[in-house]
């Protein structure tokens, strides 16, 4: 059973955003190369750091969740290793309770007060 | 008007008295605690950017463990910062 995990990313925010695009999607492909399945991905753009990394102080977030072997996620980080436009990476192995938290953020149920997620809710299951 | 106030100060006032601390992941119903969204984890970090201890965020030890490693993730995301200044 492929475990599901989840990668966030941040690349030097010197790169122009097609060249950062081709970065990603070079990773996505590698990823899918070594069986991986890409479940979602998210591209949250130039963010400042709350601290610098190699004297920069902002950086290109990106997150893909994916479904994998371990081989898959070693391949990955040793790829993100040998990158230096690649400041820093976490991947996280998910446990359900993380999958389920995903999936309900997606579906716009994760928020403050809970009669708006109970209308949400139910709008997706009428759908 | 003036008789309801008066009412008022026949009962002790409560001095000293805390309020009892519950966790707040089991009464929610929380089960993960999601490492990338900051605003969150920033009610158990003071404004240094060190982590609350449990005595003070109530948290019972489960969730304060689970609590500590999302803060640790995110400042590893530099998404939290390691050290800061008024923080908040």
């Amino acid at each position: 059973m492929l475990q599901q995990y989840e990668t966030v990313f941040i690349l030097t925010p010197v790169l122009s955003e097609d060249d950062a695009k081709s970065i990603i999607n070079a990773y996505v492909d590698l990823l899918k190369s070594h069986g991986a399945e890409i479940v979602h991905q998210e591209h949250w753009g130039l963010r400042n750091l709350r601290y610098p990394i190699r004297k920069k102080t902002t950086g290109i977030y990106h997150l893909i969740e994916f479904k994998g072997t371990g081989k898959a996620v070693e391949n990955l980080e040793v790829a993100f290793r040998r990158d230096e436009n690649v400041l820093r990476y976490l991947t996280v192995r998910l446990d359900k309770y993380a999958i389920k938290y995903n999936e309900d953020k997606r579906a716009g149920l994760v928020g403050r007060n809970k009669k708006v997620n109970q209308k949400k809710a139910e709008e997706v299951a009428t759908e | 008007m003036k008789a309801k106030s008066d009412i008022k100060y026949l009962t002790a006032t409560k001095i000293g008295v805390t309020k009892k601390k519950y966790c707040r992941f089991k009464k929610n119903g929380i089960r993960y605690i999601d490492y990338k969204d900051p605003d969150y984890l920033l009610n158990f970090v003071n404004e240094q950017g060190k982590i609350y201890p449990r005595r003070i965020t109530g948290n019972s030890l489960k969730y304060q463990r689970k609590v500590a490693k999302a803060i640790k993730r995110a400042r590893h995301l530099a998404l939290l910062p390691y050290v800061a200044d008024l923080l908040k």
